[in-house]
């Protein structure tokens, strides 16, 4: 008598459970056949809602991805049919018609997901824009859930997301893996989507919707097992593996580190550790380098052994510079200078900073901690006040209080 | 697809007459246009004469207002074009990316309409 009930209850939750898992690549075949995102994601969730009816009755199919997607060519040809919208956007008809007479007892289902990540993070869109649609259609996230990423009202990344899908179609992007000699710049685009993924989530309350750390670990494993051995994926991989396991300590770069060398290296979880050293250990191996693996060999640095090794991080920063040349890493170079023995060179360096770094809040922070170093504590203080006037967070603003508290202690300052 | 590659470039910022970046400019755009021709893609490609000669028309009403000069007040204007045909935007960007104006102004690459065959 409640068999109807419990099967509904069964059937649900096991679409939820292949929403999550198994939508970021059914998408990606969907995507691959009609050319056109919106169209995808619609049928996608149309052949759900159908098999909550349809499973519910017949019970499971032998393969529910198989079904689904079935389901979905079915969908697609009817709303084609009554618009031929997506015809004329490339699908074909006949092919598709195909695919949705196919047996599905046949569950050898293709996993798209590299095209599909690439598409997303192509540099004909904007950075949030690929940020956005990574996370919507790899990372399954609702539109408000996205939004509330970026602070943005839900209407708004809406829009964001629909010119971005239009645009993906209509300006031609190819959905394709980049071939060899576009794979460098295209890969760091795709890992900067990644990167900036983690930092997001590194930085956000741990409380406020999905962790999106984990969803950038998820999206660079994904990576790396689509494409395996590539030293600059597995780089990236090793990084935020490694400043995941350091999560407890919160710890994010050399400059917030030098401030934070009384932490509390029993929180990081050890296991993570030793998995994210080994793999930069198995990409430098390689012998490619690049800018994700050096920023990992500089995080593994301050991990192993009692006090980070100040002096191989210099040189690994000397390596990144020639990689990015941008202020923020030669600010990251003259912490690590300072760390090494050099304090007055390396304020030096600072110094000439200040015009392009003035409105970053790390740039006020690490000259503080310099400053502080040097014996002039007058100065310390000023660039303290400028950081915390700078901090975007709490947590930041609170930090820098009290090393700013301590710094001046009951000395007298004037003015 | 179809694509328009618009060149805009600020007139100051462009070789002058005579130096060897101007010789350089000339020459990338003769290897461009060249290798265009051999590879098929090209459908049209025209330079402008200066922004100056321009005239804008707008109708309102009954009326129709001309201006001398370019519609937008900026610094770069449009200098040329070129429409060609590719399978996707990374064949057109990398085209665009031969302009010899892309190294001190700005190429916009847009996909041109696409009506089906009316029958």
């Amino acid at each position: 008598m409640t068999a109807p009930a419990s099967n509904a209850i069964a059937v649900t939750k096991i679409l939820g459970k292949l929403a999550r898992e198994e939508q970021g690549r059914l998408l990606s075949i969907l995507i691959g056949k009609l050319r056109d995102f919106q169209l995808a994601e619609d049928v996608l969730q149309d052949a759900m809602v159908s098999a909550v009816s349809h499973w519910g009755r017949n019970g499971l199919p032998a393969s529910p991805q198989a079904w689904l997607l079935q389901v979905a060519y079915r969908k697609a040809i009817d709303r084609i049919r009554r618009t031929k919208t997506a015809e004329l956007a490339g699908a074909d008809l006949t092919l598709l018609m195909e695919e949705a007479s196919g047996q599905d007892d046949n569950p050898d289902i293709p996993d798209e997901r590299l095209r599909l990540i690439f598409t997303c993070c192509h540099p004909a869109l904007e950075r949030k824009s690929q940020v956005a649609l990574t996370l919507r259609t790899l990372g399954g996230l609702t539109t408000e859930e996205i939004a509330r990423v970026f602070l943005d009202r839900e209407t708004t990344m809406g829009q964001r997301l629909s010119r971005a899908k239009t645009k993906v179609a209509a300006a031609g992007i190819p959905y394709e893996v980049p071939g060899p000699e576009q794979w460098p710049a295209r890969l760091d685009a795709v890992l900067g989507v990644v990167y900036l993924i983690f930092t997001t989530g590194h930085a956000g309350a741990a409380d406020d919707g999905r962790d999106l750390t984990q969803e950038a670990l998820f999206l660079c494993r994904l990576l790396n097992s689509l494409r395996p051995d590539d030293p600059e994926i597995e780089g990236c991989l090793a990084l935020l593996t490694i400043n995941h396991a350091r999560r407890a300590a919160r710890l994010d770069d050399a400059v917030v580190r030098i401030a934070l060398l009384d932490q509390d290296r029993s929180l990081w979880e050890a296991s993570e550790l030793k998995e994210g050293i080994a793999l930069v250990e198995v990409a430098l191996s390689r012998g490619r380098l690049g800018p994700y693996q050096i920023k990992a060999a500089i995080a593994a640095c301050h991990c192993e052994g009692d006090t980070p090794d100040w002096a191989q991080i210099l040189l690994l920063y000397d390596e990144l510079l020639a990689f990015e040349p941008t202020d923020v890493v030669r600010l990251n170079r003259a912490v690590a200078l300072a760390e090494a023995g050099g304090l007055e060179a390396a304020l030096g360096i600072v110094d000439g900073l200040e015009p392009s770094l003035s409105d970053y809040q790390p740039f006020h922070a690490a000259r503080a901690e310099l400053f502080a170093r040097a014996g002039r504590r007058q100065d310390a203080c000023t660039a303290y006040e400028k950081a915390i006037a700078l901090a975007s967070n709490e947590a930041d603003k609170l930090f820098l209080k009290r090393r700013l508290a301590r710094v001046a202690g009951n000395w007298p300052r004037d003015g | 697809m179809k694509y328009m590659m618009l060149i805009y470039a600020d007139p100051a910022n462009e070789p002058v007459y005579g130096t060897p970046e101007f010789e350089k400019m000339m020459a990338g755009y003769l290897s461009l246009s060249e290798k265009m021709a051999a590879d098929g893609v090209m459908l049209a490609g025209e330079g402008l004469k200066e922004a100056e000669t321009s005239t804008t028309l707008r109708v309102r009403g009954e009326k129709v207002e001309t201006m001398d000069g370019p519609f937008a007040e900026t610094k770069e204007h449009l200098g040329g074009f070129y429409l060609i045909d590719v399978p996707d935007l990374d064949a057109a960007l990398q085209y665009a990316a031969l302009i010899p104006s892309a190294e001190y102004g700005t190429v916009e690459v847009r996909p041109v309409m696409d009506y089906p065959d009316a029958g």
